[in-house]
């Protein structure tokens, strides 16, 4: 039944995708119906297994199924599912968050001229996802990983008219290529070892011994640049805030939620096989990315670009979470992330969509409707969107009552404990705190901006309004899932992040021998629990306070500040100059390099090595014609002929249609047989 | 002289003159008379091998159906170069080409 519903789940917005893309047009309202209702049936089907998860309460549970899709003899491979409590959360996170992408997208991409093509790729996407969730080896996951970067791909290309758009889409998909070659090399370097892709057996392999060393941190780092590619993460994050370039739902969907997440879904269902040097690597590239991306994202003024940077940040997290052994919690986030970032996307998306109406409505095109500094005092205009999103602003900064609060907490206390079990790694849990202080002080920034204080463009002002239905009914849903209720259940306590998630979803032992078991890292972080509880609601009110008292009553100039670490604050303005360093230090030596290969291979080697075989073989063919034609053909094939046509006319001669002359040749005849036989 | 080489002798001349008429005559009339000489010329063989090879007369009968068969030959032979000559005026048989008129 589970595999039935899991086949459903899988195949239904496949199926949404190819009646789109094929019909879409000429269905009634282009066909949307038929991505919502899919959808839905998914989501409908994910609640059910959700909720028999639930009531079975059974932490160690695990289903499994597959199908040989090629047997090659000693090459094997196979198509299936593996279903867990990790995967049906999941399941249900996608199935969520797309549902309410599809509602949202009703009224947000209203009168697009590709309408149907958006919600067929968006089908696309939900079904490669779906892929990389329910996949039991790493090549179906391959598989379904490179799909959702084409649908990446398609979906930020979406108004390819517009260059930038364009070039984000193009900059998005090869910037996870680069992150694919490292998946790549990560799922080869395993396979070779172990001979199958499977991820039981090759849980079974590690723990065996059968791969070890630096071998397997080599495979556990190169299967980490997948996740580094996907989900953003330095030094490969440049590809997610000009990603922004596509539809508002888009970006709730895949650029905040469920993509962006697939490289932590994939770091936390391979945890097992991380040697502590990959663990280590992976620690510090994520807390590094979390404090690091939150610094670009203080000073950025485009609605969207914020939230992409503290996407990043989160994700940072989360992959933190991984290095550091607690990653249930980074699991834990990815979902209380999921439905927070969602919201506070589909906010921002409302309002740009307010905007963007008034903008229209004043037949104004210059000004930017994603611009923070045009807006301002959008509180009472748009109370649902305003009210939703304090509340998802209050969760991401890790405020207690809400969800952000119990999944970052879980975090920073893994990350506390192992900096304290290992005080070298100090820097680690200094990542953590810094990078939630600074995440509290810039939500609340953008909070500020757009919906507190005087109207920056007073022109605009009257013709702001609350949006539709449609697009509030995801915002309240998504705010009241940032509760920490929903997760804490059967418990009321707001404090701890016991309930049935962390009942359900259980963190497996390391397969690597020497790696610390799930009893003590879980033993570990309990003890550094209080410390991390005081701690971060410290933080976390200090960057709110920060931020009120210098966005609300400023009482802090930020322009004063600005000016005075001038250097540091066009830095984070200009996100360190990495596009510009990639630009001049990366991408503009490789096309050197690219141009001087080229030379090389069109104007010397084409030319003298390739055409000079071009002369040889021009002469040769030349010469063997000419002793074909007029040696062969002419005294052979042509001359064996003509000979037998010379004949025949010489001979038709006798054929006289005389009698008599018959008659002479047979005498001639018998007297030869005659003359013979005498003899 | 009597004996069966001066019959075979002369029978082989009369089969020689009857070829050599067969041969070289252009009319039809005389191409026939060459073949009565050939016939002959075997009767008189049938004859000359039953009187001197001790046979009984079955050389002479055989004899006797050449000429039977001879005189039909001759009968349609004949009948065929008058149909010829009332066609095409001549009894010449290299005239005679056509399959149809």
């Amino acid at each position: 039944m589970l595999i039935n519903y899991a086949l459903a789940i899988l195949f239904l917005p496949l199926l949404s995708f190819i009646i789109l893309i094929l019909a879409g047009k000429r269905l009634p309202r282009q066909g949307d119906w038929v991505a919502i209702g899919s959808v839905l049936i998914t989501l409908v089907l994910s609640l059910a297994m959700f909720g028999s998860m639930l009531l079975s309460h059974d932490p160690g549970f695990s289903h499994e199924a597959s199908i040989d899709w090629m047997d090659l003899g000693a090459f094997r491979i196979e198509m299936g599912f593996l279903i867990d409590n990790i995967t049906i959360v999941m399941l249900l996170v996608v199935a969520l968050i797309s549902t309410m992408t599809h509602v949202f997208s009703i009224k947000y991409m209203e009168g697009d001229i590709r309408y149907s093509r958006y919600y067929a790729y968006l089908g696309l996407f939900t079904f490669s996802m779906n892929g990389i969730v329910l996949a039991n080896n790493l090549f179906s996951l391959y598989i379904c990983w490179e799909l959702v970067g084409v649908s990446s791909y398609l979906l930020i290309g979406h108004w390819f008219e517009k260059d930038s758009a364009a070039d984000a889409s193009k900059k998005a998909f090869l910037t996870n290529r680069v992150g694919d070659i490292g998946l790549f090399i990560g799922v080869m370097l395993i396979f070779t070892a172990l001979g199958t892709f499977n991820y039981g057996e090759i849980f079974q392999g590690v723990a065996q011994g059968d791969i070890a060393g630096t071998l397997l941190t080599l495979a556990g780092i190169g299967l980490f640049i997948g996740a580094i590619g996907k989900s953003a993460q330095f030094p490969l994050h440049i590809w997610l805030p000009d990603a922004m370039e596509g539809p508002t739902p888009v970006s709730a969907l895949m650029h905040a939620a469920t993509m962006v997440a697939a490289g932590v879904f994939l770091s936390v269902r391979l945890f097992p096989i991380f040697t502590p040097e990959a663990l280590l690597f992976i620690a510090y590239v994520g807390g590094f990315t979390a404090i690091f991306a939150a610094t670009i994202a203080i000073t950025q003024n485009d609605i969207k670009k914020v939230l992409a940077y503290s996407t990043i940040s989160q994700l940072g997290y989360m992959i933190l979470a991984v290095g550091t052994g607690a990653y249930i919690a980074g699991f834990f986030h990815l979902v209380t992330h999921a439905m927070f970032k969602a919201c506070l996307f589909y906010g921002s998306g409302s309002v740009i969509h307010a905007m963007h109406h008034a903008l229209h409505k004043k037949h104004d095109h210059d000004i930017d409707p994603q611009d923070m500094r045009n807006m301002g005092g959008f509180k009472s205009k748009m109370p649902v969107t305003y009210w939703t999103m304090v509340v998802a602003a209050l969760a991401i900064s890790g405020v207690p009552l809400f969800s952000g609060f119990l999944s970052k907490d879980a975090i920073l206390a893994g990350t506390l404990a192992f900096g304290t079990h290992h005080p070298q790694h100090f820097l680690l849990p200094i990542f953590g705190f810094g990078a939630a202080l600074i995440t509290a002080f810039y939500m609340f920034r953008l909070i500020f901006m757009t919906f507190h204080n005087e109207p920056k463009l007073p022109e605009l002002y009257d013709d702001i309004h609350e949006s539709p239905k449609e697009m509030t009914f995801p915002l309240v849903l998504l705010s009241t899932l940032s509760i920490f209720i929903f997760y804490t259940l059967p418990y009321f306590n707001p404090l701890s992040d016991h309930g049935w998630f962390m009942e359900l979803v259980k963190a497996k032992d390391s397969m690597v021998p020497g790696n610390p078991s799930a009893y003590e890292i879980a033993e570990e972080t309990h003890h550094s629990h209080t410390a991390t509880i005081i701690l971060s609601v410290l933080v976390a009110a200090l960057g709110i306070f920060l931020s009120w008292s210098v966005y609300l009553k400023k009482r802090i100039s930020a322009d004063a500040w600005a000016e005075k670490l001038t250097p540091y604050y066009n830095l984070s303005l200009n996100k360190y100059f990495f596009d510009e360093n990639y630009d001049k230090y990366l991408y503009q030596p490789l096309l050197r390099l690219a141009e001087r290969i080229s030379f090389i291979d069109w104007d010397l080697y084409d030319k003298y090595f390739i055409n000079g075989f071009g002369h040889v073989t021009k002469w040769l063919s030349f010469l063997t014609g000419r002793t074909d034609y007029d040696g062969l053909d002419q005294t052979i094939v042509d001359g064996i002929g003509r000979s037998m046509s010379k004949a025949g006319s010489s001979l038709k001669e006798v054929q006289t249609g005389r009698l008599q002359n018959y008659m002479l040749f047979a005498l001639f005849g018998v007297v030869i047989i005659v003359i013979f036989q005498s003899f | 002289m009597d004996s069966l080489q001066t019959y075979l002798f002369i029978s082989a001349i009369l089969f020689s003159l009857g070829l050599y008429g067969v041969i070289t005559r252009r009319n039809g009339i005389a191409v026939l008379m060459g073949v009565e000489l050939i016939l002959n010329s075997a009767n008189i063989n049938f004859i000359a091998f039953a009187r001197f090879g001790g046979m009984n007369l079955s050389g002479q009968v055989f004899a006797l159906f050449v000429i039977i068969m001879a005189a039909a030959e001759a009968a349609v032979a004949l009948a065929i170069i008058i149909n010829i000559f009332n066609n095409l005026q001549t009894v010449n048989i290299d005239e005679a080409q056509q399959l149809k008129l």
